[in-house]
C-alpha cells in the first residue's frame, strides 16, 4: 500500500484498502471557513442537534477578514454563535489568517491525519505527510453530523524532482512548470506525491507552496514523505501523538514522472488558465497596475522576506500598486519582528489584514477592467480577482516583488543579485 | 432512476467555479439570490435563456477551482436537469451529487452535442441520446453509493434518515 492508503485504511478501521474502493473514514480535523454558512444549515437539515466531536471541528474566518458588507458580517455572526452553542473552541476569528496557514501555525496539522476543509487548497497539508482534501459545505456538514466521510481511495502520481534549483527559481516556479507541462486536469481524483533529492533543499514553506498548487492540476490530495525537516517542524509545533506512514517498497504508482529542475527558469502562468505557463522572459516588459503578494500559496514569512530583500531602500514603481497580505497573524508578527513590514511600507506597499483578501476577488485589492496584475496566488481565471476583463499573471513571490519595483514584469534573478 | 430530457447548453474545457459563480457573490445565502448569478462569468445571458430542466454539456474538468458549493447551488436554483461533461473537477462532482444534481462523465460529449440540441439521459444505464442528431453516447455508470445519494434527493435527506435513530454523538 501507499502511505496515503495506509492513512485511509487506519481511518476506516480496516487492515487494507485499494485504489477505487469507496471507504468511510474517521476525520481527525474538519475546518469550515466563512464562505460556508451553508455548512450549518446542512447540519440542521440532516437532523443534527449536537456536533459530533466538537474538538475535531475548527471555524476559521479568513475570506471576509474583516467583514466588508452587512451580509458578510451577518454570516460571521451566525458562525460565532454556532461555535458558542456547540462548544467548538477552535474558532479563529478575523485577523488570524488564511485557514491553511493558521492550522499549521497552531499545531493542528501532523503526519498521518485525515484533514478535510471547505477549501480546495487543503492539498497543502500533504507537505506534512497528512491526507488533506477539500470539500463543499454539505460534505463538511456530514462530518459534523457523523464524524466521518466517504472517500474513493485515490491512485497516486509520483513526481521525482532531481537536480539543483537555480538562483531566482522557487517552488512556485517548479510547480507552475509542471502544471504547464501536464495540464489543469492531469491529476483529477488522484494524489500527487513529490519525492527526490530536491526535496531535501526545500523548506516547509516551499513544500507547502508545492503541495498547495497540486489543486490546480485537479489533485485530490498531495503527499511528501515526512523527513527530518518535517519532524523538526513538528517538534516545534505539535503536541498530539502522531504516526508516520511509509509506502511499501512494492507499491506501484499509476504514473512515475521525473523532472530535472536545474534547467527551469522563473515561470509565469498567463491569463486565463493556470496551465497557460511560459518562462517569465516571454512576458518581460509588460506594464503592471498591481502586484499582489499573499495567500495560502505565496504569503508566508519567507515570501515576505524575499520581497523585503528585493525592495530594501527602494520604492515600488509609481504606476504599480503593491498589495501585501501576510498569510496569518503569526506570519505578520514574524515579518514585523524581522523588519520586513517596515521595509515594505517604506517602499510603498499596502499591507492588508491576514486572510484571503483579493486572491478570490472579494475585497482588499480588487482589479478593474483591463488592469494587469502579477500575483503570488494560485488562480488566474477570468474575474478571479475582480473584473473579468482584468489579466492575472501568477508567479513566485520574488517575481512579484521585483516586478512591483520595476512597474513591469521582470525576471527576479538580477534583483536578488544587487541586494 | 429516472430519465432526464432537455435542451443543451454547451461549454468548453476547464470551466471553473469562478465563472459558474463569481467570488463576489459568495456572501449571498438565499437560493433565489444565489440563482440570479449562475454562469455569470462565462455566459452573462445564461439566466435569461435557460429554462428549468435544460441540460449543461461541457468538455474536460468542469467545475475546476474553488470548493464553493454555491456553484452547484446556483445551478440547482435554476433547475438544471443534469450535467454531462468529459470529466469533472472532484469537489464540484461531490457537491453536485450531495445536492442531488445528476452529473455524468460522458466521453466526447462536447464534440457530439451542439448548443441547443435536445438530449435524453437514462441515469440508470448512462445511455445518452442526442434527439437532434439521432446519435447515441455512453456515459460512465454512476456508482452504487452515488445512485443511493441521488435517489434520496441528496446526502442531507439520506444522512437524516440513516442517523434518525442513532442520536447525534456517534
Amino acid at each position: 500500500m501507499h502511505a496515503i492508503e495506509k492513512i485511509l485504511a487506519q481511518a476506516a478501521g480496516r487492515a487494507s484498502v485499494s485504489a477505487g474502493e469507496i471507504v468511510q473514514c474517521r476525520v481527525d480535523l474538519a475546518e469550515v471557513n466563512d464562505l460556508y454558512l451553508q455548512t450549518i444549515r446542512s447540519f440542521y437539515d440532516m437532523g443534527g442537534k449536537r456536533v459530533c466531536h466538537p474538538d475535531r471541528i475548527t471555524f476559521i474566518l479568513d475570506h471576509y477578514a474583516p467583514a466588508a458588507t452587512i451580509q458578510q458580517a451577518e454570516n460571521q455572526k451566525q458562525m460565532r454563535q454556532f461555535c458558542r452553542e456547540q462548544g467548538i473552541e477552535l474558532l479563529f476569528d478575523i485577523g488570524s489568517g488564511v485557514c491553511h496557514q493558521v492550522m499549521v501555525d497552531e499545531g493542528l496539522v501532523y503526519p498521518g491525519m485525515v484533514l478535510v476543509a471547505t477549501d480546495s487548497h487543503t492539498t497543502t497539508h500533504g507537505a506534512f505527510g497528512a491526507f488533506g482534501t477539500g470539500v463543499g459545505a454539505t460534505d463538511l456538514a456530514v462530518i459534523m453530523r457523523t464524524g466521518q466521510l466517504w472517500f474513493r481511495v485515490p491512485e497516486v502520481i509520483r513526481i521525482e524532482l532531481n537536480g539543483t534549483i537555480p538562483r531566482g527559481v522557487y517552488a512556485k516556479d517548479i510547480i507552475l512548470f509542471i502544471i504547464g507541462a501536464l495540464g489543469a486536469d492531469y491529476a483529477i481524483y488522484k494524489v500527487v506525491e513529490f519525492c527526490g533529492p530536491v526535496l531535501k533543499s526545500l523548506s516547509v514553506s516551499e513544500r507547502m507552496a508545492l503541495c498547495n498548487m497540486t489543486t490546480e492540476m485537479g489533485a485530490k490530495a498531495s503527499y511528501i514523505q515526512p523527513d527530518e525537516t518535517t519532524l523538526d517542524f513538528m517538534q516545534q509545533k505539535v503536541n498530539s501523538h502522531y504516526q508516520v506512514f511509509n509506502s511499501d517498497p512494492d507499491y506501484h504508482p499509476v504514473v512515475n514522472l521525473s523532472y530535472d529542475v536545474s534547467g527551469i527558469m522563473p515561470q509565469l502562468s498567463a491569463p486565463h488558465s493556470v496551465d497557460n505557463v511560459a518562462p517569465i522572459s516571454r512576458f518581460e516588459g509588460l506594464s503592471l497596475d498591481q502586484a499582489y503578494l499573499g495567500s495560502c500559496t505565496g504569503g508566508r514569512t519567507e515570501d515576505i522576506g524575499i520581497a523585503a530583500r528585493i525592495l530594501k531602500g527602494k520604492k515600488v514603481h509609481s504606476r504599480t500598486r503593491f498589495v501585501v497580505v501576510p498569510a496569518s497573524k503569526n506570519v505578520y508578527l514574524e515579518s514585523l519582528e524581522r523588519g520586513y513590514i517596515d521595509t515594505l511600507v517604506k517602499a510603498g506597499a499596502t499591507i492588508v489584514t491576514p486572510g484571503c483578501a483579493a486572491c478570490l476577488g472579494t475585497h482588499a485589492g480588487i482589479l478593474a477592467s483591463g488592469e494587469v496584475c502579477i500575483s503570488s496566488t494560485n488562480r488566474n481565471f477570468p474575474g478571479r480577482m475582480g473584473h473579468a476583463g482584468a489579466e492575472i499573471y501568477l508567479g513566485s513571490p520574488a517575481a512579484v516583488a521585483a516586478s512591483a519595483l520595476a512597474g513591469k514584469i521582470v525576471n527576479p534573478a538580477p534583483y536578488l543579485d544587487t541586494n | 432512476m429516472k430519465t432526464v430530457k432537455g435542451r443543451t447548453f454547451v461549454y468548453g474545457h476547464n470551466l471553473d467555479t469562478d465563472q459558474i459563480y463569481p467570488g463576489r457573490y459568495l456572501e449571498l445565502t438565499d437560493a433565489v439570490d444565489v440563482g440570479k448569478h449562475a454562469m455569470e462569468g462565462a455566459d452573462p445571458d445564461f439566466i435569461r435563456k435557460f429554462k428549468a430542466g435544460d441540460i449543461i454539456a461541457a468538455g474536460r474538468n468542469f467545475g475546476c477551482g474553488s470548493s464553493r458549493e454555491q456553484a452547484v447551488f446556483t445551478l440547482k436554483a435554476n433547475q438544471v436537469g443534469a450535467i454531462l461533461a468529459e470529466s469533472f473537477a472532484r469537489i464540484f462532482y461531490r457537491n453536485a451529487i450531495n445536492l442531488g444534481l445528476p452529473v455524468l462523465i460522458c466521453p466526447d460529449v462536447s464534440q457530439k452535442v451542439t448548443n441547443g440540441d435536445t438530449v435524453t439521459i437514462d441515469l440508470a444505464t448512462g445511455m445518452v441520446v442526442n434527439e437532434s442528431t439521432g446519435q447515441t453516447l455512453q456515459a460512465e455508470l454512476l456508482s452504487e453509493y452515488v445512485i443511493k445519494i441521488i435517489e434520496s434527493g441528496g446526502i442531507a435527506p439520506l444522512i437524516k434518515k440513516e442517523y434518525a435513530n442513532e442520536g447525534s454523538n456517534l
